[in-house]
């Protein structure tokens, strides 16, 4: 079936099998690769992206579900080689070492901070919670956000 | 002492600095073995059994065949006609590419679909129609080598049971005569469960057959691309020359991907009969399921003492669940890994240790996750039995570790099972872990609210490691000696490119090794690239695992890149027109001794190097060198841990309130990675001794085979970690480093057990601690933690 969507400001029209999930549509049908797939059971969270908005677990969204939304993607932080207040804090707290959970973790710590620009500790683990990372042991994330609300972009950051 | 975050320099050399490697994770730009996309691909996909033993009588693919995007099914058979059906584990034992004669563990493969796409190959799985009859199912180890146990691996000739291997380290005699004399002997059983490395990133590969090159190239989730190369050439007949393996970014190994998976060898098959690549990724019941587990250790410890706390002896018989085939990795010698430095951190007079292996109906595997060959359930043995042997006597548990520590002027200290301690001193990281944590108004803090009747418990865990295996006369996987490579070159304009062995997952190896380099030539980290996971662009090497990453290679480059640093000089007194006797180093450049305006930076050396100057008699032009390192031992980082813990009386749920880590893993290349390497073991020491477990039912149906059940530690569970270190430097190495990337998921578990057996005033309840488990316990009825039966 046809499906029409925005992807990170871009409308895109796909030929898609109705169980296609959106995960993989993103990935294998776009390229857009910084989504990841971890799970099989929307436990660990890799696969979070916006959708109108929202933070969604891309694994439990069937690609016609999305049609005439808007998807964003970790792919669209960086504005006007900019990087995001998060991606920034990423790096500088090493909120980050694999990698593989990184763009989710970012998607969903950006998301807080856009509406809590100052959330106390407790408030961002309880914001990651639904998600898994193995290498951090979740302190230098949690450090990640704190930089990124206290080094908020000049330009507000859209959603 | 604790992680201040100081704003990042830009040291040229070892402090802390940002990673190189986080420009592209941060954008989403990371390269994984999924991401990658090769022209004309196709999908490949296993069908696994639903049985955890069980004869084959027959396998229907036809209508599998039949599906319009399937290009091909593979069996058993198939495999049979290429001798793939069976390969050599890296244990001296075979292991089933795909099942042939019957399935042995629920999971294990057995046929693979080649089509057109990932949603394609598995559909057609469930076309495919395999005749199981069903068999007597063994999932518990203790019952393994009972009479008439049902025998799992008579593919065997003439095997009978389930006995894999018998071993052991120490002197018997001398410890049974040290125990017959003690005042004080505590004895406990304990099991290390079976837990599974998860890491978020799944196992997967890409196999690209070039039929007209003969060119096999691979993109595999590899910490070991070297020794997956050589082990196809043996195995597989493949001439080696002619493979090509390449790990790209890995979302996280810890272990899970360091052997060769059916599913790796099935995409190389899949790519010679289809002529086209086949990309083959795991999904996450499938990691859970069927690669390599971890631990799966039933030890019964025994301590001797006398009556005042002084520890005279250790033993212990303990039973290994390797699986269906033993397959574990670990150097040749050491069946059981480097179990006994169960021996830990303490001044003994005997030390004696069996373990027997033996097959059950579970995944195969047994070394993985971040257990630096099993030296995770040593140093949770003899941690929880230190811990038995304090209550017994009723003494501090701080103080009677104290009391036994081996002795700083003791190093380097040969313990009882013949491992060299290179260098220690664990009262100095006892007392700063006491301090950080505040040991004694946390114990009154305790007995207060014991008055009160709230549960809290402290739990301590000291740990020794040995790491950096190893020098290659006593170690080898399959033959293959223990040593890496690396190559430093410099080039005319003075970038450097330094290409290693090894293979990160996260560990920051681009970041790492050039900080290295940096030390040693004084060159700006940002100019020296780090080329790795690729078996055609770097020296050999046996991968990262086992902490071994910064002991091997990273002695291997600091080598290198004094080779260079001395014929730098060579071309640097050809400049000055002086002997080279007369120069003195100083950090990125030489100079005449005593006039530092005489100095050749090392840029300037690297351009006169390749330049038209007549170099000296025996000194070749360019600027570049190489080392093989065979390390002459392992390094022995340590650790004081301390962690509180909060018990809700009514529903047995245990909280970590706080955890003080103080790690001595020599001096650090870069603090700020050496940090977040702790933080991540020590949040897996928190999920395996609180959440995580692979059990089994008595069918053999794996209880943990998806993040529904298999459940990993959240920021919820996590404290705030609180770390402090000592430098006691490796006296070996040439940086004086020691390994760290398993420290702490080696020392944790042991001290979140031994804080809620604080908390609840139980001697010993077995990991994982759930809030179930623990009210179990605390009813004086634990579980059994590894089976679903009571």
């Amino acid at each position: 079936m046809q499906v029409t969507m925005t992807v990170n400001g871009e409308k895109v029209t796909r030929d898609v099998e109705p169980r296609l999930l959106l995960v993989h549509f993103v990935r294998d049908v776009l390229g857009l690769t910084g989504t990841h797939w971890g799970c099989d059971t929307s436990n660990c969270g890799t696969c979070v992206l916006w959708m109108d908005g929202e933070p969604v677990k891309s694994c439990t969204v069937l690609t016609p579900m999305a049609g005439g939304r808007e998807i964003r993607t970790v792919e669209d932080l960086e504005r006007d080689g900019e990087l995001d207040p998060i991606q920034q804090g990423f790096i500088n707290e090493h909120g980050l070492q694999c990698g593989f959970c990184t763009p989710a973790m970012m998607i969903t710590c950006r998301d807080l901070l856009d509406h809590n620009p100052d959330p106390s500790n407790d408030e961002i683990r309880e914001a990651i919670s639904g998600q898994i990372c193995r290498c951090t042991g979740y302190e230098n994330i949690v450090r990640a956000t704190r930089w990124a609300a206290d080094h908020p972009a000049t330009e507000e950051v859209t959603a | 002492m604790t992680a201040v975050e100081e704003a990042p320099a830009d040291p040229v050399g070892f402090g802390r600095m940002h990673r190189k490697e986080d420009a592209r994770f941060v954008r989403g730009q990371g390269n994984y073995v999924d991401d990658i996309v090769l022209p004309g691909m196709l999908h490949g996909a296993i069908l696994r059994s639903s049985y955890a033993h069980a004869r084959i009588n027959g396998i229907d693919t036809s209508a599998a065949e039949a599906h319009p995007k399937v290009k091909a099914v593979i069996t058993g058979k198939t495999l049979e006609g290429l001798g793939l059906a069976w390969a050599p584990s890296l244990s001296h034992d075979v292991i089933a590419i795909l099942a042939t004669d019957k399935v042995r563990f629920q999971g294990q493969e057995v046929a693979f679909v080649v089509a057109e796409d990932r949603y394609s190959a598995r559909d057609a799985l469930e076309l495919i129609e395999v005749d199981y009859e069903p068999l007597p199912v063994l999932v518990d180890a203790r019952k393994a080598l009972d009479a008439g146990a049902t025998v799992i691996r008579d593919d065997i000739e003439g095997k009978s049971d389930n006995h894999i291997f018998d071993w052991e380290s120490g002197n018997k005699e001398e410890t049974d005569a040290v125990f017959a004399k003690a005042d004080v002997v505590v004895t406990q059983d304990m099991l290390y469960p079976r837990v599974h490395p998860a890491p978020m990133e799944t196992c997967g590969q890409i196999a690209d057959m070039n039929k007209v090159t003969g060119k096999l190239t691979i993109y595999c989730t590899s910490q070991a691309p070297h020794a997956h190369r050589t082990i196809y050439a043996l195995v597989a007949g493949l001439p080696e020359h002619q493979i090509r393996v390449i790990s790209p970014d890995i979302g996280g190994g810890f272990g899970n991907k360091v052997g060769i998976y059916p599913g790796y060898v099935l995409t190389v098959v899949g790519s010679i009969v289809t002529g086209k690549p086949v990309k083959w990724t795991e999904d996450r019941s499938e990691n859970l399921m069927s690669t390599s587990f971890a631990r799966d250790y039933h030890m019964h410890g025994e301590i001797a003492a006398t009556s005042d706390g002084r520890i005279l002896a250790l033993r212990t018989k303990t039973l290994a669940d390797h699986g269906a085939f033993n397959n574990t990795a670990q150097p040749t010698k050491y069946p059981a890994g480097f179990f006994h430095i169960f021996t830990g951190s303490y001044d003994l007079e005997a030390a004696h240790c069996e373990v027997t292996g033996v097959y059950t109906n579970k995944a195969p595997g047994g070394v993985a996750y971040a257990c630096s060959f099993r030296v995770t359930e040593a140093a949770y043995l003899v941690e929880r039995l230190v811990d038995c042997l304090a209550g017994e006597l009723k003494i501090d548990p701080a103080e009677l570790r104290l009391k036994n520590f081996i002795k700083p002027e003791q190093f380097p200290y040969t313990c009882k099972t013949g491992w060299e301690y290179d260098s220690g001193d664990y009262p100095r990281a006892m007392r700063l872990a006491m301090d950080m944590a505040g040991y004694e108004d946390l114990r009154k803090e305790q007995a207060e609210k014991r008055e009160r009747g709230e549960l809290m418990g402290i739990g301590i865990s000291f740990f020794t490691e040995t790491v950096g295996a190893g020098p290659r006369k006593h170690m080898d996987i399959l033959g293959l000696g223990m040593a890496d490579g690396a190559e430093l070159r410099v080039h005319p304009t003075g970038k450097a490119v330094v290409r290693i062995s090894v293979q990160t997952q996260g560990q920051g190896h681009e970041t790492t090794f050039a900080q290295i380099v940096a030390e040693e030539l004084g060159l700006p980290v940002a100019d020296i690239d780090v080329v790795h996971g690729d078996t055609d662009n770097t020296p050999f090497g046996l991968g990262t695992y086992g902490s071994r990453s910064t002991p091997v290679s990273g002695a291997a480059v600091a080598i290198a890149t004094r080779r260079v640093r001395d014929k730098a000089k060579l071309i640097a007194a050809t400049m000055l027109e002086v002997s080279p006797d007369d120069l003195e180093w100083e950090k990125g450049k030489w100079f005449v001794k005593g006039d530092p305006s005489t100095a050749k930076t090392i840029q300037e050396i690297a351009l006169a190097a390749h330049g038209p100057m007549e170099l000296p008699e025996g000194v070749e032009g360019h600027l570049d060198g190489s080392c093989v390192y065979d390390p002459p031992n392992l390094t022995y980082p340590f650790g004081a841990y301390i962690c509180v813990v909060d018990v809700d009386s009514q529903t047995g749920h245990v909280q970590v309130r706080r955890f003080i880590a103080v790690d001595d893993c020599g001096p650090r290349i870069n603090p700020m990675i050496v940090e977040g390497q702790v933080h991540g073991g020590l949040a897996d020491g928190v999920g395996m001794a609180l959440m995580q477990v692979i059990a089994f039912d008595e069918d053999g149906n794996c209880l943990g085979g998806s993040f529904m059940d298999y459940l990993l530690p959240t920021s919820i569970e996590c404290p705030s970690w609180e770390l402090g270190e000592t430098v006691t430097p490796s006296p070996h190495h040439p940086l004086g480093v020691k390994g760290v990337g398993e420290s702490a998921t080696v020392g944790s578990p042991a001290a979140v057990v031994n804080a809620v057996l604080d908390a609840i005033g139980v001697r010993h309840a077995d990991m994982p601690l759930t809030p179930a488990h623990v009210w179990r316990a605390m009813q004086g009825n634990p579980l059994r933690t590894d089976l679903a039966i009571e």
